[in-house]
């Protein structure tokens, strides 16, 4: 089985893409997980268009790429008790401090041309670990902005394979779906983890800490000048 | 109108010939070309009822579809199925496609924009942005400053910067253009300018003018080509009216817009 981990901001048209994917290679057997935080449209439409055996599991307290890394080794199970060829994860896409993607996964990450053109430069780990960046929405701006952002993209990481689409229509999508169908399986399952560093701080957000100032936070705090970080013990 | 001014473009590569191998119409029937080619300084409109596949035509062109679109047409460069870079790097890609959907969204100064771009492309030309705005200048009446914000230019303005910007900042060989016939830009001149270039240039169009102006016109029906028509002179009295009857309605809506009551047809 072949795992694909789709990342991307809200509303830049990853459903779209995956469309694409799973109707275009109609020979592979797909299952499919969303992971988001509130709410989710893309399971049932995906199970009406496609009859595909699809999930989604909310993240609730969890960041969603923290819920994504939880629940990645049951999802394979299922995925492939489902008797599934490739498993499609589709990420919340909020965060811009880590990236969702495994090893011996293919990550995608999804960006609209529409965003703006520095947008791939504020994506941080969601654009600098992908595999692949497919730029939806290239019919609706012009060729300056398109080369920009795709030159942007490059800055960030040079060895990004581009692939520039209107995904509705789903042109230049001959690119994507070879990369998918060349991608090799997943080896051993036991192994995968996570390609990004996770953060450094504990976060005393998560535990309940709510009032503002680093004075009253412990671990890796900050200030608003001078020192990039400081510890403090508790 | 002026002469047209001798915009060099001169870090610009020569063009290529781009061909198009047949597909099939809606209900799957071959359609009745061996192949069409279309070399710099080649003028060709698309024109069809609604819905007729003209669009699709010309987006078979810019991904350069090799079979693998709804219409089963191949694209070849120069002879060639042309290699993956030239493709998709939209800085090598030589084709540049303008709609009525097109927008600039990047609120900078028109300088600003223009130099973001010549910067991307790593262009060290002295003078190309000043150069690229007089060109745009030529296309439309509503002159474009370099302080402007793109963000307010009319749509006229901004189709004429973006056919100015494909020529001289993107050297794209090849224009598409789909259906910008209503956005206030001077289809005539950008025509004649496309020529003195030596762009190859495909109109989407229901414009009898432009129609006319173009050397070949592609018949679309049923989602194929029906038809490769040719005039080879034959239609230079319609030609001839048509421009008359433009520059009289041009008269017409610039009487309009500026508040006349239109009593004679002079």
């Amino acid at each position: 089985m072949k795992l694909v981990i789709v990342a991307g901001p809200p509303s830049s048209g990853k459903t779209a893409v995956i469309r694409q994917i799973i109707r275009g290679i109609p020979g592979m057997a797909t299952a499919y997980l969303k992971i988001d935080v509130t709410r989710a449209f893309e399971v049932e439409e995906l199970v009406q268009e496609f009859g595909i055996p699809a999930k989604v599991v909310y993240s609730g307290d969890l960041c969603p790429d923290h819920a994504g890394v939880m629940v990645l080794a049951d999802a394979l199970s299922w995925a492939k008790n489902e008797g599934a060829d490739l498993l499609i994860v589709e990420s919340a896409g909020l965060c811009l401090r880590c990236a969702p993607y495994t090893t011996q996964a293919l990550g995608l990450v999804v960006l609209s041309a529409t965003s703006g053109i520095h947008t791939p430069l504020k994506m941080g780990s969601m654009v600098a670990l992908a595999d692949i960046a497919v730029i939806t929405r290239t019919d609706l701006v012009s060729q300056a902005e398109k080369e920009v952002f795709s030159e942007h993209v490059r800055e960030v990481n040079p060895s990004l394979e581009l692939i520039e689409t209107n995904a509705v229509q789903g042109t230049g999508m001959r690119y994507l779906l070879r990369e998918v169908e060349q991608f090799p399986a997943i080896t051993d399952a036991g192994t995968i983890h996570l390609r990004g560093e996770p953060p450094l701080g504990v976060c005393t957000i998560c535990i309940g800490k709510k009032e503002i100032g680093w004075q009253n936070h412990f671990g890796v705090v900050r200030t608003l000048d001078g020192a990039d970080y400081l510890y403090r013990g508790d | 109108m002026p002469a047209p001014s001798n915009h060099s473009g001169m870090h610009c590569s020569t063009g290529h010939t781009i061909s198009i191998l047949p597909g099939r119409t809606r209900t799957g029937e071959h359609e009745p070309f061996d192949r069409i080619d279309i070399g710099p300084g080649d003028t060709i409109s698309i024109v069809g009822p609604t819905g007729s596949g003209k669009s699709a035509f010309i987006s078979d062109i810019e991904v350069f579809a090799r079979g693998d679109t709804a219409t089963g047409r191949t694209i070849l460069v120069d002879g060639r199925l042309p290699d993956e870079a030239f493709v998709r790097d939209p800085a090598q890609k030589p084709v540049a496609l303008i709609t009525q959907n097109t927008r600039c969204l990047t609120d900078l100064t028109v300088r600003d924009f223009l130099a973001m771009h010549v910067r991307s492309r790593k262009i060290e030309k002295q003078g190309i942005i000043g150069e690229t705005i007089a060109l745009a200048n030529e296309f439309t009446g509503e002159k474009i400053t370099e302080e402007a914000r793109m963000t307010a230019l009319s749509g006229g303005q901004t189709r004429s910067l973006m056919v100015a910007d494909a020529i001289m900042v993107s050297c794209a060989p090849l224009i598409l253009l789909d259906e910008v016939e209503n956005a206030g830009i001077f289809k005539d001149r950008v025509i004649d300018v496309l020529r003195l270039h030596h762009k190859a240039l495909i109109f989407v169009t229901h414009d009898p003018l432009v129609a006319l102006m173009s050397d070949r016109r592609i018949v679309m029906k049923n989602g194929g080509v029906a038809k490769v028509l040719e005039p080879n002179g034959s239609e230079v009295a319609a030609l001839r009216s048509a421009k008359e009857m433009n520059v009289l309605l041009s008269r017409m809506r610039e009487r309009i817009r500026e508040g006349d009551l239109i009593t004679g047809v002079a």
